[in-house]
């Protein structure tokens, strides 16, 4: 094997485990940023897996290679349709955030697989036969080197997600939008005395981390898993809390880290092809992600970095 | 709106969300043309309406009790150890091992032995978060999350790659623990139909008033509790929030590795792979969010819990109705216990019926305004 076909094959596994991360650590940004803690994003995912694939098995017929593409939106919006239940409970209904974030992460399994019982009558859906595959940019991969190694047999959705974190950057930072969402998550006191509506910004944080994240576990189950069962989404949610945490609730460090866990993940996966990682135990390699989000909690983000009213409920005086 | 005086209401509040959460259950199963009575009759069928099926619910509390125990005792300090999982597979894994070390010591030194392992184990998963939280201010939530992910791939491999080969029948599966290390005493089971109740029950109990002692009559306690209410008011005091935070979290990791050595010694007598957090760890948060912390509360929702997930087996074979029924109706009463505010709406206060409600202990949620200005920020 070449180093460029090693490098390619890396490169392309990476893409693949990060996507979905990188939606659903997007989600994560502006929901905390809004200052509603969102734990239940890996049951969001849950969600969006599993419309998607019944979306995916119903269409695939008659709507053909568009199908995934439409399946990861209907995840996203019944992403949103979940999450109004932490919205609801956290904004209206003074909630405790890790309570109504660990009730979602509870319920979205069960229901899933509740329904694909309901209504296929057995515990995991069957395969999808439209998903994701692989992609090569017309005229890019012909390149030497760099394009076998990027735009060759590659995630098309991997680039979109990218896309996805700079406009969110932009949302986020550069616009009137992006500045009152980050306000009612500092000081939503200040906020609501300059006329910003709290409450309907921190919905439209918590609605859309619902949209993202539904797209994420829709992304994952229809370009990893392939089928939907309770074991589709076992802790990709909370990768993508700790890739949202690793990024300092910043849409481009959130998307960084994502890429960084996704390549962890796909070294675990991939690492018995590979010459020298294949000696490393991948217990290393699984457990990587979630130590080296507790270390750099601990060393190099301290308390301060959190939006400073992340996880308080705000109660509007009368 | 109804008037009642704050106890009865205290007791109210769970008895509301348990009754919604049945109905959004029951609503479900209208929905996909399933019938609810049905359905949870057989679920009470299944649960106790044998000697045996008591039995298996009383075994399925026991573990409950102590992670449960666990949640609150962290919970008091203003810890969320969702970590429980995490530390119960610590528990699991260090006493089956101890077990199978050392199969032929007489039973009075190899059950404390093992027992004490288990719950060493998850003292030390638990003192991980709580050391990070007062020296570093890292948030308890997350560590706890990422250890829970931590412990499962590292329990697969410390069976799989560490424990000598001849301790496993296969790589899935460790072998049955010898009966000196094991938590079956043949009368309980016989009393209840030949059911895999076991002696850990009686240890579970003990655990309960220990619990209450320690909580409410001990200095270790007391501080717990003051910090948890307020930690700059405890550290003004002269306790050491730092101290009271690690040892609040060192009891809640003991008492959830108890809970898997409930599981370890007690229900499977031998430790297998795990691929997903054992249920244990957020049933036993339910269970105790449910239980409002106190002893009494947490053994009434234990067995409230044992009932649904005993009975939920009883209830897929008797009328037909996915198990999975039984998670969405513990989700939708955790939910409607963590909207208490509105739920309280309800029943207001006879005694001061215009007065703000005080709120429970789970409520580190509402930070008002003037709390934050004073404190200068929260801990």
């Amino acid at each position: 094997m070449n180093w460029v076909s090693i490098v390619a094959i890396i490169i392309s596994s990476t893409l693949v485990y990060s996507t979905p991360l990188i939606f659903t650590a997007l989600g994560g940004t502006f929901s905390e940023r809004g200052g509603i803690v969102n734990v239940g994003l890996e049951g969001i995912m849950v969600m969006g897996a599993f419309s998607s694939v019944v979306f995916n098995l119903t269409f695939a017929g008659s709507l053909g290679k568009a199908t995934p593409w439409i399946a990861a939106l209907v995840g996203g919006v019944v992403g949103v349709i979940f999450s109004l239940l932490h919205a609801v409970a956290t904004i209206n209904f003074r909630a405790d955030h890790i309570i109504s974030g660990t009730v979602m992460n509870l319920m979205a399994p069960a229901l899933g697989v509740f329904l694909v019982k309901a209504m296929y009558a057995k515990g995991q859906t069957d395969n999808i036969e439209q998903n994701f595959g692989y992609f090569s940019f017309p005229g890019l991969s012909k390149i030497p080197v760099l394009g076998p190694i990027f735009f060759k047999d590659t995630s098309l959705m991997a680039y979109v997600a990218i896309l996805v974190a700079v406009f969110a950057w932009w949302l986020m930072f550069k616009t009137k939008f992006g500045l009152r969402l980050r306000s009612v998550g500092e000081n939503p006191q200040a906020a609501d005395t300059l006329g910003i509506n709290v409450y309907g910004y921190r919905y439209a944080g918590v609605l859309i981390s619902g949209f993202l994240g539904g797209i994420g576990g829709a992304v994952f189950a229809q370009s990893i898993s392939g089928n939907f069962s309770v074991g589709t989404i076992v802790g990709q949610g909370f990768i993508s809390m700790a890739a949202m945490i690793f990024g300092k609730w910043n849409p481009i460090g959130a998307m960084g880290a994502a890429l960084f866990f996704g390549f962890a993940q796909s070294l675990s996966i991939i690492g018995g092809q590979l010459p020298g990682i294949n000696k490393i135990p991948s217990v290393y390699l699984l457990i990587a992600p979630y130590i080296l989000t507790i270390l750099v909690l601990v060393f190099f983000l301290g308390k301060a970095t959190a939006p400073k009213a992340d996880g308080t409920n705000y109660i509007k005086s009368k | 709106m109804i008037k009642v005086n704050s106890t009865t209401r205290k007791i109210l509040i769970p008895l509301f969300s348990i009754l919604a959460g049945f109905l959004v259950g029951a609503i479900i199963m209208l929905f996909y043309s399933y019938n609810p009575l049905q359905a949870y009759g057989s679920m009470i069928q299944g649960s106790l309406g044998s000697s045996v099926s008591i039995g298996e619910t009383l075994r399925q509390a026991t573990p409950l009790i102590f992670t449960a125990l666990g949640f609150s005792v962290a919970n008091s300090a203003g810890f969320f150890n969702i970590g429980l999982s995490g530390q119960a597979l610590a528990g699991w894994v260090a006493s089956i091992w101890v077990a199978l070390a050392f199969p032929n010591l007489p039973t009075f030194v190899l059950l404390p032995l093992a027992i004490i392992a288990g719950a060493l184990a998850g003292a030390i998963m638990g003192a991980i978060p709580g050391f990070l939280r007062a020296f570093f201010g890292t948030s308890e939530v997350i560590v706890t999350i990422m250890l829970n992910y931590v412990a499962l791939y590292l329990s697969t491999y410390l069976m799989q790659d560490v424990m000598p080969a001849h301790f496993r029948t296969s790589q899935d599966a460790t072998k049955m623990i010898s009966h000196h290390a094991t938590l079956h005493v043949d009368w309980l089971s016989h009393m209840f139909g030949d059911s895999r109740v076991h002696f850990g029950l009686f240890l579970a109990l003990i655990a309960l008033v220990v619990v209450w002692v320690i909580m409410k009559k001990t200095t270790l306690g007391f501080e717990i509790r003051s910090v948890g209410l307020n930690p700059f008011a405890s550290e003004y005091a002269g306790m050491s929030s730092k101290k009271t935070i690690i040892m609040s979290m060192v009891i809640s990791g003991t008492l959830a590795g108890l809970g898997g050595v409930m599981e370890g010694l007690g229900t499977y007598q031998n430790f297998f792979i795990q691929t997903a957090s054992m249920s244990i760890g957020f049933d036993g948060m339910a269970v105790s969010l449910l239980g409002g912390g106190s002893s009494l509360g947490i053994l009434l929702s234990a067995l409230l819990f044992s009932i649904l997930q005993i009975g939920g087996l009883g209830m897929q074979t008797g009328a037909g109705v996915p198990f999975e029924i039984v998670s969405i109706v513990t989700a939708s009463i955790i939910f409607f216990v963590g909207i208490d505010y509105v739920i309280s709406k309800l029943f207001k206060n006879k005694d001061n019926a215009n007065k703000e409600l005080p709120k429970t202990p789970i409520a580190k949620e509402v930070v008002t305004e003037e709390k934050d200005a004073q404190e200068g920020g929260r801990l």
